[in-house]
């Protein structure tokens, strides 16, 4: 990163990032699942924030084929747990540039969000980290890491996108 | 019910084919459950394979106490309780580790991993006291059934395996072999899921082979996955009461039909050449097909153990409505290829998030929330009485959607709860 900040970038990655949380809190499943890219990896690991996850369990750790499969549960209508869906307000915040490599932006963010389904109401706090990459579509995610600040405690059903 | 009588009446509250709501809702019968069930008979702690080197330990649990998981210089494994004999405080914090010493943070007492007290500061502050008599404090029994290492705190009663009795140990005899060096490894780390909702509520789910057509259709449907046919109407599997609380889905019948090694994975030979190949070189052709045709056991050792194929829940009751279950993939010794799918398909199925159990455990905390409803009082588990009988080993069996299983739990429940 240059020492003089990109606020023109900044400006379109905190849009993006606010409008990915818009589609999560609406539940509008497709229409997120469209911001990945063919490679993606969606990584919410357990147990601290710098296992393996290729020997180590995670909450979740989906390759492209895998999100695909998570959204289209939701549109069966079966997937109890979102049946009905968990209603959603997040606020993202603390958004940092770290790393600009040729079309591959790395970005740091933090969300709150409070969740209220048939259970209770539970709030989740998380450290997030992106690869975004431009396409010719816009910003895409290629990589998107949520890191759950209480992941090595017993964790609710977390069923919804976060 | 409750309020004609101090003593709950459990021959009046587990009926044959029915049991009465308030087990799942009532206080009084959870801190009884805690004294009957939980701090007395075998229930599982961790596998050998998560403390392999001397000085190893790993934080546990039976019931709502903490415990240590110690192996000691001497190669012994000893559940040890997390209280310092002091003035109680917690004297490991850890998850896991290796030390050979635990230096309890509020007075600086510290205790060998073995137990024993090593030593306090300034000892000049007391005149009689027994070193010898304040250790920590250890769970009275430890055993281990290949590698599964159980604890129970009472100082007699059955063995271990007794406990388990022929179809409990038939089942680990039958998970262990499919490793091609007869062992598994508890080593992918655990997720560690919480419910809303009474312990009992999730054993019995554990193998109710009713409920994974309609609480699962909608990863079977997408997935394209075969498991749901197993659990279909039409299914040659089996539902079977081992006796003391165990129980198990059988669905060897119905892969013995389809013929096809690895078939139980959702997989095929050609998919994992290693495997294989090691597998028919430890077991020969013949009995390493016939492995890999039968599958792993899908069966819950009571109470808090389930083995599910391919991977492991072990179950704590925290509260009368509040309950954990850790999980993890199961690992086979001896075979990287199978694991690391093992491992895949373990993220993508259990925890807070996995396509199935997110599913299942919204069912108990439902289920929880619907037994607060006073009328019927009773839930009604009479599924398949009609058609039970026993099998050649003279164990109880039903159809696969039959609810045999969740009787013998019952059956076994009540006895446990009924003595003195």
């Amino acid at each position: 990163m240059s020492s003089q900040l990109d606020l023109a970038l900044l400006a379109e990655v905190q849009q993006f990032l606010y409008m990915e949380a818009r589609l999560q809190d609406s539940n509008l499943y497709s229409e997120w699942e469209a911001l990945w890219t063919d490679d993606a990896i969606y990584w919410v690991p357990a147990n601290g924030a710098d296992i393996d996850p290729e020997e180590q369990m995670s909450i979740i750790y989906d390759n492209r084929s895998r999100i695909g499969l998570r959204i289209k549960q939701f549109y069966t209508g079966k997937r109890h747990t979102q049946a009905p869906a968990s209603a959603l307000g997040r606020v993202v915040s603390n958004i940092e540039l770290l790393d600009v490599t040729g079309d591959e932006i790395k970005v740091a963010s933090s969300a709150m969000i409070f969740e209220c389904n048939l259970r209770a109401d539970t709030i989740w706090a998380t450290r997030n980290e992106f690869l975004l990459r431009r396409t010719e579509e816009g910003l895409r995610m290629a990589r998107k890491k949520v890191v759950l600040v209480n992941n090595e405690k017993p964790l609710y059903t977390l069923s919804f996108l976060v | 019910m409750e309020s004609q009588s101090s003593t709950p009446n459990f021959a009046d509250l587990v009926q044959s084919d029915r049991v009465h709501g308030s087990l799942y809702t009532n206080e009084e019968i959870f801190q009884l459950e805690l004294e009957k069930i939980w701090y007395k008979t075998w229930v599982y702690v961790g596998h050998t394979s998560e403390v392999p080197n001397a000085n190893d330990f790993v934080s546990k649990s039976i019931g709502p106490q903490p415990l240590i998981m110690t192996r000691g210089r001497d190669g012994v494994i000893r559940l040890l309780l997390n209280r310092c004999p002091h003035r109680a405080n917690q004297v490991c914090l850890q998850a896991k580790g290796n030390r050979g010493s635990f230096t309890c943070p509020y007075h600086g007492w510290t205790f060998s991993n073995s137990g024993e007290l090593r030593g306090f500061p300034f000892p000049e502050g007391y005149d009689t006291a027994d070193r010898s008599e304040l250790g920590l404090g250890q769970v009275n029994r430890v055993a281990e059934y290949k590698g599964f290492v159980f604890g129970s705190f009472a100082d007699e009663g059955p063995s271990l395996e007794e406990h388990l009795g022929a179809g409990g140990r038939d089942a680990i005899d039958r998970l262990v072999q499919t490793s091609p060096e007869g062992e598994v490894e508890i080593t992918a780390g655990f997720l560690q899921h919480r419910a809303k909702a009474n312990w009992k509520f999730i054993v019995e789910n554990e193998t109710d082979g009713y409920h994974p057509q309609f609480v699962h259709a909608s990863i079977f449907s997408i997935a394209k996955s075969g498991i749901g046919d197993l659990y279909s109407n039409d299914s040659t599997a089996v539902a079977r009461d081992l006796g003391d609380g165990h129980t198990e889905n059988d669905l060897r019948p119905e892969f013995r039909r389809i013929d096809k090694p690895m078939n139980w994975f959702g997989t095929n030979e050609a998919r994992l050449p290693d495997y294989v190949e090691k597998m028919k070189a430890a077991y020969g052709e013949e009995k390493a097909r016939e492995i890999m045709i039968d599958g792993t056991p899908h069966v819950m050792i009571f109470p808090n153990l389930f083995i599910a194929e391919i991977q492991i829940f072990v179950i704590q009751a925290l509260a009368v409505d509040e309950s954990i279950q850790h999980v993890t993939a199961l690992q086979f010794k001896g075979a990287p290829d199978l694991n690391r799918r093992l491992r895949q398909q373990t993220m993508g199925s259990v925890g807070p998030a996995g396509f199935l159990l997110a599913d299942d455990s919204e069912m108990y905390e439902r289920t929880q929330r619907g037994v607060k409803s006073k009328m019927p009082e009773w839930n009604y588990l009479g599924r398949g009485k009609h058609r039970e009988r026993r099998d050649a080993d003279g164990f109880m069996v039903g159809d696969a959607t039959d609810e045999v299983t969740s009787r013998g739990i019952w059956r076994h429940y009540r006895e446990l709860m009924e003595a003195k």
